[in-house]
């Protein structure tokens, strides 16, 4: 199910302005890849790619290829509609449809795709619910609306909602920035656990956060505003944030910069 | 974006990448197809309006008697003439109730930013909506039980000026409101922190920094009242003459020329006239609407 | 549209300014309630006049309140006269009156000593045109809303909503016009057509004029035409409200966009577009000369077919206004009036409560 995820010489433009220049990494498969680095520098920008959410901006444009276990997601004839039940996708801020019941907003993805079968769709929830470490808490009111939960619990029904569909890859934009510390914990923690079952890359402006969660990261930088902002390095963590290569990355992490 | 991604060197995707269902994908067509047709549908009567008028109605209004003539001593089947009294009225009434509705349009709306509060400003707000939503008809026949019938005097373009004060209002009262709620709060308090009182403050920071869109909105109102033709059935009688006093005699205005044209002349110059009228009337509403979308355009203070 | 606000790209300045926006609108609100602390503050502090003329106590204060808030009263004022004028004159009419007023369908005034008046027909002629004027309204409307804020381009949707701005700025006496000599007409082969495969239904039976121009089907149609730019207005305005991070919640399940329309943009608009449903409504029911030349007159009762004709509750009384000089037949009409000002009242009012704060006007 969890797939790799390759990068080739990655650009992207806004219209005429070139946001990002000339990205080279890879993902391998059940891990977990932090992108940090300064605001501005395009990490958000390349997560967006990843799943061609960025093509919701007008002018928005791709060079290079992305590859899910060696297929272009930006192939001929490719959709961006099939391309994100592949890869999901959780926000910055939970988004829970607020009208949809927790029930359904689990499983609004699989109705998407067709799925009618009742029983199908309840062994789903619970068992998504299960993998977001949500089903204690709600089990007894699903039918509830979703925007009735705290900030934390609406993250994990999001995350919920994100594997209900079973995707390849799960993109978090920076997942926890509009959450309190023991939210942030809960879903630091359930991250842990997914990365067994799913490849994840998690944008985050919190260092230590990437230090904790993922196995590798990647240090985006840029040189200055208006400029393309770039890729730096990309290693494991832990030689990140004790021996980077570029004195760039040690500036940033050591904070003596951004 | 597409053209470079179906640039031909690319490889055909993968099945995993096409996946989404043809009934889907039939489903997200007809609605982007229905949505499309929606929009053509609203422009097809439009178009079709305005190029009817133009077509019938622009014979007439190309003669410099149309523009600078009365049908004084015209008989209705003479292709002569013009409407300059009907001008004239529909100026002159939309001016009364200007006159007096954009002033209390405007206090009402400070009142409703800068002072309301609690249930006298709630209930204000309501009425405002409600105002907005009062036929035409209605206001003619309040302004007649109240005058006409009650206080005994006659039909006039000032009646019909009275009616439109209260069409009028509330589009004063809403684009004004608007206006001021986007005035920043930092003026208000840099003008309070130097000492200046409120009042003066909303008569010499808010109001002019607000004046732009107060002025568009109100453009609006005059195009909105200058149309309006239940009040002038209900409220004055037409005149075939120029009459510059709205307070005696009938006065006519381009709806009550097209209205009477249509329901008592027939013959060909009526015809003529009467689309004559509606394309002349659209045109200064578009002025009005004209001068609206260009003041509001270069705005002071932007949404 | 990112998340991440404070990305380096050429939409960060708009980005920034639309992810403000909801956080100012608190601030707007909270306005008031600071000019409320404000203003409290100078009502407790005791008027020493001319000694403390910045604490805004002073006269000028006090007299350009008094004028702000009875402007405002002004319109609550003007209401309540409106209802209460309406009411005094139509009850001499109505305690005259000969027939019953809510079932008769006769509306008999020249004799004024035997009135003989009834709103039956009036309210069937109303709420028929009215209501197949909201019902071709209300799709199309929500289409151009649909198609003005997730469809079009936003460098063609200003020029787009202008077109359909345009439509509100025709006057009515030339939509009437042009519905009684141009549209009429040309519609009269489909209302032919429906009253041949469908006047089975009682709403496409052969109604009581002995043509099929002029009817209440035409009337409906033109007013719908009148009315789709109030539906567009306030529909377009609430949709393109729908928070960003919605859409993108059901975008990034694999979404299509009418899947995002469905998931998202309609359960925010919903009552946004009810509301603005109703305005348009409330102007229909109200709606005079457009009407008045529209629709014919008709001699025999109505049928409640859309191809009746005759008179709504507007349209009569501006046929009769010429003739409004006897108190007793014109307190008939002005009855008739405020039958048409409660309608309209609670239509409005409706339309308010079912927006909440999202619709303004």
């Amino acid at each position: 199910m969890a797939k790799r995820l390759d990068l080739k010489d990655v650009d992207i433009y806004y219209g005429d302005f070139h946001a990002v220049q000339n990205v080279n990494l890879s993902v391998p498969p059940r891990s977990v890849t932090s992108f940090i680095g300064p605001s501005g520098c395009g990490k958000s920008t390349v997560l967006r790619t990843l799943n061609r959410m960025h093509e919701e901006i007008p002018g928005a444009r791709v060079e290079g290829e992305i590859q899910l276990d060696g297929e272009d997601i930006y192939a001929r004839g490719s959709d961006a509609v099939a391309v994100r039940r592949t890869i999901g996708m959780v926000f910055q801020r939970p988004n829970p449809f607020p009208t949809m019941s927790i029930r359904d907003n689990v499983v609004a993805g699989l109705k998407l795709q067709g799925v009618r079968d009742k029983k199908k769709l309840d062994e789903v929830c619970e068992a998504s619910l299960k993998g977001a470490n949500l089903w204690k808490e709600v089990s007894g009111r699903l039918d509830k609306p979703g925007g009735g939960l705290s900030g934390g619990q609406q993250q994990r029904l999001c995350i919920a909602r994100a594997i209900a569909v079973q995707p390849d890859v799960l993109l978090m934009d920076e997942p926890c920035s509009a959450l309190d510390p023991i939210s942030t914990l809960a879903i630091e923690d359930l991250i842990g656990d997914l990365k067994k079952d799913y490849t994840i890359v998690i944008v985050t402006h919190n260092m230590q956060q990437a230090a904790r969660v993922s196995d590798q990261t990647a240090f985006f930088n840029l040189e200055a505003t208006g400029k393309p902002g770039h890729l730096v390095e990309i290693d494991d963590t832990e030689k990140i944030f004790s021996n980077p290569q570029e004195r760039e990355t040690e500036d940033y992490i050591s904070g003596r910069f951004g | 974006m597409s053209a470079a991604l179906d640039a031909p060197e690319r490889p055909a995707a993968s099945e995993a990448f096409r996946a989404v269902s043809t009934a889907r994908k039939v489903k997200n067509q007809l609605a982007t197809v229905l949505v499309t047709l929606a929009f053509v549908i609203a422009v097809i009567p439009l178009v079709w309006l305005l190029v009817s008028v133009l077509i019938k109605g622009f014979p007439a209004i190309v003669s410099v008697d149309w523009w600078t003539k009365s049908l004084s001593g015209v008989t209705p089947d003479q292709a002569r003439g013009g409407v300059y009294h009907a001008i004239v009225g529909t100026l002159v009434q939309a001016l009364i109730a200007g006159i007096i509705a954009v002033p209390v349009g405007i206090f009402a709306a400070v009142y409703l930013v800068e002072y309301g509060r609690g249930r006298l400003a709630r209930i204000t707000s309501f009425m405002v909506d409600i105002l907005s939503g009062v036929p035409s008809i209605v206001a003619a026949l309040f302004i007649f039980a109240l005058f006409i019938s009650i206080g005994g005097l006659s039909q006039s373009g000032f009646l019909v000026g009275l009616a439109l004060v209260l069409l009028m209002l509330p589009v004063v009262i809403r684009n004004t409101e608007e206006m001021l709620r986007l005035v920043p709060d930092e003026l208000r308090e840099a003008s309070y922190a130097l000492g200046i009182p409120k009042w003066k403050t909303i008569l010499r920071i808010v109001l002019p920094t607000a004046l732009s869109g107060t002025v568009t909105g109100v453009m609006l109102a005059f195009a909105r009242v200058m149309g309006e033709t239940a009040p002038v059935l209900v409220l004055v009688g037409y005149a075939r003459a120029i009459n510059f006093d709205p307070f005696e005699g009938n006065q006519a205005s381009l709806p009550l020329l097209i209205y009477t044209e249509l329901s008592t002349n027939p013959s060909a110059a009526g015809q003529l006239r009467i689309w004559g009228g509606a394309l002349t009337l659209i045109l200064i509403v578009m002025v009005f609407q004209l001068a609206a979308s260009l003041i509001s355009r270069y705005s002071a203070i932007s949404k | 549209m990112t998340p991440d606000g404070d990305e380096a790209e050429p939409n960060t300045v708009s980005e920034r300014t639309t992810q403000r926006a909801p956080s100012d609108d608190p601030a707007t609100q909270d306005r008031p309630a600071g000019s409320a602390t404000m203003s409290s503050v100078t009502d407790t502090q005791p008027s020493t006049t001319g000694s403390s003329r910045t604490t805004s106590g002073g006269t000028g204060e006090r007299v350009f309140r008094a004028l702000t808030t009875g402007s405002g009263l002004v319109v609550v004022v003007a209401i309540a006269l409106i209802g209460l004028f309406l009411i005094v004159q139509a009850v001499p009419s109505l305690l005259a009156n000969n027939d019953n007023f809510f079932t008769s369908p006769e509306f008999n005034t020249t004799d004024a000593s035997n009135l003989r008046f009834g709103i039956r027909d009036l309210l069937a002629v109303t709420l028929l045109s009215s209501l197949l004027a909201l019902v071709i309204a209300m799709p199309i409307g929500m289409g151009i809303a649909l198609f003005l804020t997730q469809y079009t381009p936003s460098r063609l949707a200003q020029p787009f909503s202008y077109v359909i701005g345009l439509l509100a700025a025709v006057p009515s006496i030339v939509f009437g016009l042009w519905g009684v000599l141009v549209l009429a007409p040309a519609i009269e082969p489909i209302a032919a057509f429906l009253q041949t495969y469908l006047g089975w239904i009682f709403l496409f039976a052969p109604g009581n004029l002995p043509v099929l121009t002029g009817t209440i089907f035409t009337g409906g149609i033109v007013l719908a035409i009148m009315i789709l730019p109030i539906v567009t207005a306030t529909t377009r305005e609430v949709f393109s409200q729908t928070p960003r991070f919605q859409i993108e919640a059901a975008q990034a399940l694999g979404a299509t966009r009418w899947e995002v329309i469905r998931m998202a943009v309609l359960p925010y608009g919903r009552s946004g577009f009810i509301a603005a449903s109703m305005l348009g409504l409330g102007r229909a029911l109200g709606e005079t000369i457009a009407v008045l030349l529209v629709i014919r007159a008709a001699t025999s009762p109505s049928h409640l077919s859309l191809f009746d004709g005759g008179y709504t509750f507007a349209s009569l009384i501006a046929s009769a206004a010429s003739e409004f000089s006897q108190p007793l037949p014109t307190g008939a009409y002005i009855s008739a009036g405020l039958v048409l000002f409660v309608l309209t009242f609670v239509v409005n009012a409706m339309a308010r409560v079912v927006a909440g704060g999202k619709v303004n006007g």
